[in-house]
Parts: C-alpha cells; sequence; structure tokens
C-alpha cells in the first residue's frame, strides 16, 4: 500500500493511495483536501454579520435564529450531498470496476459496472471553462454494435487530479484489464 | 480464467459435506446454494437434485466438497472428499476448506484433463442469501431474450440472483425435517413464516369475490341506458368526479381480480394501488370528520352565496370600468355600451339562478360532503368541480368574447388581402391575386375600416376576460396537479425501499475483507439499493390526465387569434 501526493487541476493537493489485494484485484483511492476551518468560519462569520445587520434595521429576532437555523441546515447539506471526501476505483479481474465516492458526513454512494460491460479504460481531454483539462474514464460497451460506445462514464469529477496521477490510475488499470484479453478460453462459449 | 465462488455467509459455520449449486461454465463461476451433511446415499442425492431441477428448471448439481475442521486436517479425509469428486463426477471439481476459527479458507479445483499446469486464481465472493433472494434486480433483464445464452453472457449477476431467486423450493426443507438429506441453508435453521401473512392469505379470498361482485353491479348500474340520455351523459363527461371515480373502479377491479400476479412488477403495482387507495381513504374520511365537526359545512354553505354574490357584484364593477373609459382608452360608445349591457344582463340572470337555488345549497352541499369518504382525491374533484359551476359565466363570458374576437381578425385578415388585391385560394391552401370590381373594392374597404376601428374595444373585453378565465384554469390545474399526484405516487414501494432496501436493487457492491497471501481472495457482495427517484419513476402509476402538449408558442398563437383554449385534456376525449 503506497500513497502518492499530486496536484489537482484547481491547485489544491490530492493523494492517491494505491492497494494491491491480489493478483487480479486492485484499490485505487483519490483523496481530496479536506473541508478547511478558515473557509468555514468565514462563510459563518458573513451570513451572522449579514443576519444581525438585518436584525439592527429590522428589530426583529426571527431573523437571528433564522440565520442560525439556516447555518446549520447548510452545513448539513453540504457535507452529505456535496463534500466529496474521497474517490476509490476497485478493479476486479474478470468481475468488473466499482466506483465510489465517499461525502464528508460518511455517506458512501457506490456503482459497479460488469466486466463484460467495460469496454476500455481512457483518458480524454476536454474543454473546462478557460482550461483543457484530463480526465479518466470508463468506455461501455454498445451491446447491439460490438465497435460502438454506448456510454461514457468519467472517474474522479470532483476531486479531478492532474495528468502524472491520471498515469498511474490508468497504467494499474490496463495491467488488470490486460488479464482479461490474454486470458485463455476455458470454454468454447464466447 | 479466474474462478469465482458465491458462497453463501450462513453456511460459513456449517459442518463438513458436499457443496450443491449452479455451474455456470461461460462466466466460469459457481453460486453455492447448499451443503449436504454426511452421511448420505449418492444415488438418494442424486434423486432429490434431478427432482429439484425438474421444479425449479435450474441446473443444481454437485459442485464440490466443504471440509470445516475443528482439530488438524486429517490425510484420510482429505483423500475421502477427492474420491467424493468421482462420485459425482463434476468439472472443476472444488473443495473449500477451513481450519479451526481461521478466517482465511483454503480453496482448491480439481481438474480432471487441465491443459495448463498453473493454478487459476480463485475468488471467493460471500453473500447474504435470504437478501439476494428477495431482491429483484433493476433494469430487469427480458425474460424473453434471455433463451439464447448470450443472456447469461450479458449480465453475470442477473444469472446469479436469477439462480438463488428461482431455488425456493431447496430452501423448504429445514434440519427438523426427517429426510434422508440434511441440507445447511439460510432457512435451515427453521422456515420462516408469518401469521399474518398468512391469515391475510386465507381472508383475501372471499373478500376478493365479494369486491368483484358488488363491482360488477355497480358497472351494470353505470352502463345502464337511463345514464346514457344526450344530457346526462354530457354532463357525466365534463365534470371531473367522475372520471376520478372511473378511474379508481378501474383500480379496484385491478386488485380484485383472481389472477396471481405473474411477475414481480404486476405484484407491486397490485400493492401500490392497494395501498394509495387505503391512504386516499383513511385520508378521505379525515377531512370529513374535520369538516362535520363543529358544523364547519354548515358555515361553508352560509359563506357561499355571499361569495358568488361577491364575484357577481366585482364584475359588475369590472364591466362599469370598460364601458366607460378603462385606463385612459377611449372606446367605441356605441359597441361598447351593447356589449356591457349584454353581459351585465349574464350576470344578473346568473344571480337570480343562484339566488333561487339558495335554499337548497346547505343540504346539498351536507350530502356532497358526505362523498369524500370515498377518498380525498374526489373530494378535490368535487372542490374542483364547484370552482367550475361557480365560475360558469366568466367561462360564457371568455366564449362570447373569443368567438367575437376570432371572427373580427379572420374578417380583418380577409379584408386585408382584398385591400392588397389578393385572394386566398381553398384549393391550392396559398394566397393569389385576384381582380376585384369596383364595387367590391368599395364595401371591402369600408368594411375593413368599421372593423378595424372597432378592433380596440373587442380586444381590451377579450383580454379582459381571457385572463380572468386563465386564473381560474390556473386554479382548477393546481387541483388536478394535486389529485394526479395522490393517484400516482407508489407509496408501497417508497415504503418497501425505507424498510427493507435490499428488495429493490439497483446493482451490487463488494467489499474487499482481509487477505492473506496465498489464500483466495475474499470479497463481500452486498445489495446496492435503487434510488428514492429511480423507485418513484419505475413504478409510477398511469394517470388518467395529460399534460398540455401545446408549447408556449402555440398558446401565444391561439389566444393572439381567438382560438378557443382547452388547456387540460383528458385521455379518452375527442380532440375539438
Amino acid at each position: 500500500m503506497e500513497e502518492r501526493r499530486y496536484r489537482a487541476v484547481s491547485g489544491a493537493s490530492v493523494a492517491l493511495r494505491c492497494r494491491q489485494h491480489s493478483a487480479s484485484c486492485r484499490e485505487l483511492a483519490v483523496r481530496g483536501p479536506r473541508l478547511q476551518l478558515r473557509s468555514l468560519t468565514a462563510v459563518t462569520s458573513a451570513v451572522w454579520l449579514a443576519a444581525y445587520g438585518l436584525f439592527v434595521l429590522s428589530e426583529n429576532c426571527m431573523v437571528l435564529s433564522a440565520a442560525i437555523f439556516i447555518t446549520l441546515i447548510g452545513l448539513i447539506v453540504y457535507l452529505h450531498f456535496v463534500k466529496i471526501d474521497q474517490e476509490s476505483l476497485l478493479v476486479i479481474g474478470s468481475l468488473g470496476i466499482q466506483v465510489t465516492s465517499s461525502y464528508a458526513s460518511g455517506k458512501e454512494s457506490t456503482t459497479f459496472i460488469e466486466m463484460s460491460q467495460v469496454k476500455d479504460v481512457v483518458i480524454n481531454e476536454a474543454i473546462h471553462m478557460q482550461k483543457v483539462i484530463y480526465y479518466l474514464c470508463i468506455l461501455l460497451q454498445d451491446p447491439q454494435d460490438p465497435q460502438g460506445v454506448s456510454e461514457v462514464v468519467p472517474l474522479f469529477q470532483s476531486s479531478k487530479p492532474r495528468l502524472d496521477c491520471l498515469m498511474e490510475v490508468y497504467k494499474s488499470c490496463q495491467e488488470i484489464l490486460e488479464q482479461r484479453k490474454t486470458a485463455p478460453q476455458s470454454s468454447g462459449i464466447k | 480464467m479466474v474462478l469465482k465462488v458465491f458462497f453463501p455467509s450462513c453456511c460459513s459455520s456449517a459442518e463438513s459435506g458436499i457443496l450443491i449449486g449452479r455451474w455456470i461454465s461461460e462466466q466460469n463461476s459457481a453460486v453455492i446454494l447448499a451443503v449436504v451433511h454426511f452421511p448420505f446415499i449418492p444415488v438418494q442425492v442424486k434423486q432429490y437434485l434431478s427432482e429439484v431441477q425438474q421444479v425449479t428448471k435450474i441446473k443444481v448439481s454437485v459442485l464440490g466438497s466443504w471440509s470445516n475442521s475443528k482439530q488438524e486436517k486429517e490425510e484420510s479425509l482429505s483423500k475421502f472428499l477427492e474420491d467424493l469428486g468421482t462420485i459425482f463426477s463434476h468439472k472443476p471439481w472444488i473443495q473449500i476448506s477451513k481450519e479451526r476459527d481461521s478466517k482465511f479458507w483454503s480453496c482448491s479445483t480439481l481438474q480432471k484433463q487441465s491443459n495448463s499446469p498453473k493454478e487459476e486464481e480463485i475468488i471467493l465472493v460471500y453473500y447474504d442469501q435470504r437478501k439476494v433472494m428477495l431482491s429483484y434486480l433493476h433494469p430487469p433483464v427480458d425474460i424473453a431474450t434471455s433463451t439464447d445464452c448470450k443472456a447469461d453472457d450479458a449480465s453475470k449477476l442477473a444469472a446469479m440472483f436469477n439462480t438463488v431467486a428461482n431455488s425456493k423450493i431447496l430452501f423448504m426443507t429445514d434440519r427438523y425435517d426427517d429426510g434422508p438429506i440434511k441440507l445447511t441453508h439460510w432457512q435451515s435453521d427453521g422456515v420462516e413464516a408469518s401469521i399474518i401473512v398468512e391469515l391475510m392469505k386465507q381472508a383475501s379470498v372471499p373478500a376478493c369475490m365479494l369486491l368483484t361482485f358488488l363491482l360488477s353491479l355497480t358497472s351494470v348500474i353505470c352502463k345502464s341506458r337511463m345514464l346514457k340520455f344526450w344530457p346526462l351523459s354530457f354532463l357525466w363527461s365534463k365534470l371531473s368526479t367522475c372520471e376520478q371515480l372511473g378511474h379508481r373502479l378501474q383500480h379496484l377491479q385491478v386488485i380484485s381480480s383472481n389472477k396471481k400476479a405473474q411477475n414481480q412488477i404486476q405484484l407491486m403495482r397490485k400493492a401500490n394501488i392497494f395501498v394509495s387507495l387505503l391512504i386516499d381513504v383513511a385520508l378521505g374520511i379525515l377531512l370529513m370528520s374535520w369538516l362535520y365537526r363543529k358544523n364547519r359545512i354548515g358555515h361553508l354553505a352560509d359563506t357561499l352565496i355571499p361569495v358568488a354574490d361577491h364575484i357577481a357584484k366585482e364584475l359588475q364593477d369590472l364591466l362599469q370600468w370598460l364601458m366607460g373609459a378603462p385606463a385612459g382608452l377611449k372606446m367605441n360608445r356605441a359597441l361598447d355600451q351593447v356589449l356591457g349591457r349584454f353581459f351585465l344582463y349574464h350576470i344578473h340572470l346568473w344571480i337570480s339562478y343562484i339566488h333561487l337555488m339558495s335554499p337548497f345549497i346547505e343540504m346539498i352541499l351536507w350530502y356532497v360532503g358526505l362523498s369524500a369518504c370515498l377518498g380525498l382525491t374526489v373530494a378535490l374533484c368535487i372542490l374542483s368541480d364547484i370552482i367550475a359551476l361557480l365560475t360558469f359565466h366568466i367561462y360564457c363570458f371568455y366564449v362570447y368574447g373569443a368567438r367575437l374576437y376570432c371572427l373580427k381578425i379572420y374578417g380583418l385578415s380577409s379584408l386585408w388581402r382584398l385591400f392588397r388585391g389578393k385572394k386566398w385560394n381553398v384549393l391550392r391552401q396559398r394566397v393569389d391575386s385576384c381582380s376585384y370590381d369596383l364595387d367590391q373594392l368599395f364595401i371591402g374597404t369600408l368594411l375593413f375600416t368599421i372593423l378595424l376601428f372597432l378592433l380596440p374595444t373587442t380586444a381590451l373585453y377579450y383580454l379582459v376576460f381571457t385572463l380572468l378565465r386563465l386564473l381560474v384554469v390556473v386554479v382548477q390545474g393546481l387541483i388536478h396537479l394535486l389529485v394526479d399526484l395522490i393517484d400516482s405516487l407508489p407509496l408501497y414501494s417508497i415504503i418497501l425501499r425505507l424498510c427493507r432496501p435490499y428488495r429493490l436493487a439497483a446493482g451490487v457492491k463488494f467489499r474487499v475483507l482481509e487477505q492473506k497471501h496465498g489464500k483466495p481472495l475474499r470479497l463481500l457482495m452486498q445489495i446496492n439499493p435503487l434510488s428514492y427517484g429511480s423507485v418513484v419513476q419505475t413504478y409510477r402509476l398511469p394517470t388518467y390526465s395529460c399534460y398540455p402538449k401545446d408549447s408556449w408558442t402555440s398558446l401565444c398563437k391561439k389566444l393572439f387569434f381567438g382560438e378557443l383554449i382547452y388547456p387540460w385534456k383528458h385521455k379518452g376525449e375527442k380532440q375539438d
């Protein structure tokens, strides 16, 4: 198990952790920056100052309690639905690829893609605002057309690591995906 | 290729024996369903398996051996287990052994004619048998397409879930049964059953028969000739309460039918309709008890006539304003007076009728309020119908204004073409040039001028009444939206997703357990439940109303040309 630090597209520091469980099973996790106390304090103070200003103008106590309520609810919603702490990729040769996002509140949202649906894992370029960024994605097979791609599943959407990190992940995935091409045909069907 | 063994977690502590399950050769995976313990007679085991195969249509066979030894591994036992492989010839023969209480099991395969001498990798996947058996995978693999083996290839998980779900009969025997075969599976400690479910199953048969009888009686009455005469049939088609009652009757017919549900989707549909009806009636009775307490319905009836009077008075004030100089615009006096007086007389008639009915209003409302016990949706539909009846004069004014305006616009466009020397060719559906006589041109231009200068007056009346009509339509639309929501929400599916999330599966998720070098890879397979949005989308009940297909541009165009708009159309109504 090894952990290396890389940079994300936005300049923040991300950590890549690579674990090999067996010859055909690997787990790659990218951890983004944690919630900073600085930004949390700044947002809370701004909201409360605005509420206090409104209170001074309107002489209504409800404004203050509403501000506290809004801050609490906003923080809970942000931690549970918005802030992604870690995105991981579990590649199990001959079973499939599992993509997990863990939120700051502990919630985990998982998707499992079976190996028969996976065509390939590639690094794509995209124009995002004024930048050109690289992102890793899984190409899904079109059941009717063996050469076609039915869907593109982008990975590491919220941590957005840079090309050097993506190349590590790409190499690890390709090593396992190659095994299914070189696997001996045990039964005549396929 | 990698060998995948799906092992039920309930069999982890079972005694030694042989493993039975299904071997899926295209995916090189073995789904283990149960463990058969020693002592057994191989012939009896084979006979039992063929019986199971006949009932479940799944190729259940002996896949390997399982040894759970509390003491040190004995050489003779391993030889015995290998010999079993020759009795139950299965390729490959899987041998799983667990030592004492170690977490890490050793798993090996015995290939008779193996081309490659190297060991193939084995992945051990633990699964919760009960949850996998009860769960339903979304999106479902079509049974029709699974006749060719490509479908098995396409989704390994669907094949695995299918295997466990269809092997229910295998799990019906427990260890207290006196049979020649002793199995271990998730129900082997005692078959689960619920008294409430059994009682409900017994009670449902006579209840369904009674309901079917009542429904057939009701439908005979509804279809009788008496109710089909012209004024009544027109009335039934316009009232939304009748539509809603018909819809609910249809639902009741679905529930009370004797046929068992063919597949999961039909079963969920029936359950959703049942729960929806129950909640609807419960809310309706709640509303009724609230209305009839403290004679609230009497107060409602008392305020109804003053509200109608108030609306009429406001309309009269509006018309007086239009007859004067509304918003500083100068109207054509004669036309203004004619239209204004016509509409005022109409309101006067309407108020007289309402006052005629006023002694009976309270009694009618009292009896109509009783029908709220049929459901909250019926009560809301009655409210919408009452609003439609009370604002009937607004609807009439809108129709008069729209027709007048429409005639004017068509007349103006036709005379404008004459003014320019053109004509509409009906045969070719296009505008052609045409030479008119002098007197035709003279009359045409005169009429054109008259219509043009009368346009502002008519347009203003049309605008005012259209806005009022749209207001009423919006209020009615909101009520219908609420009714549709109650009708189509799949409450049973949502509650199932909340309380038993493993029943509705979007997929699976794997968790890697502790590994030890040299031992097979251990994974735990858990069920990934469907999200609430997908649950509502998949199991939504169909409703009878379709929302307006007109886009905003076509709606504006219709308004501009004065065509009548019918925003809320019901399915089955002829398009006007």
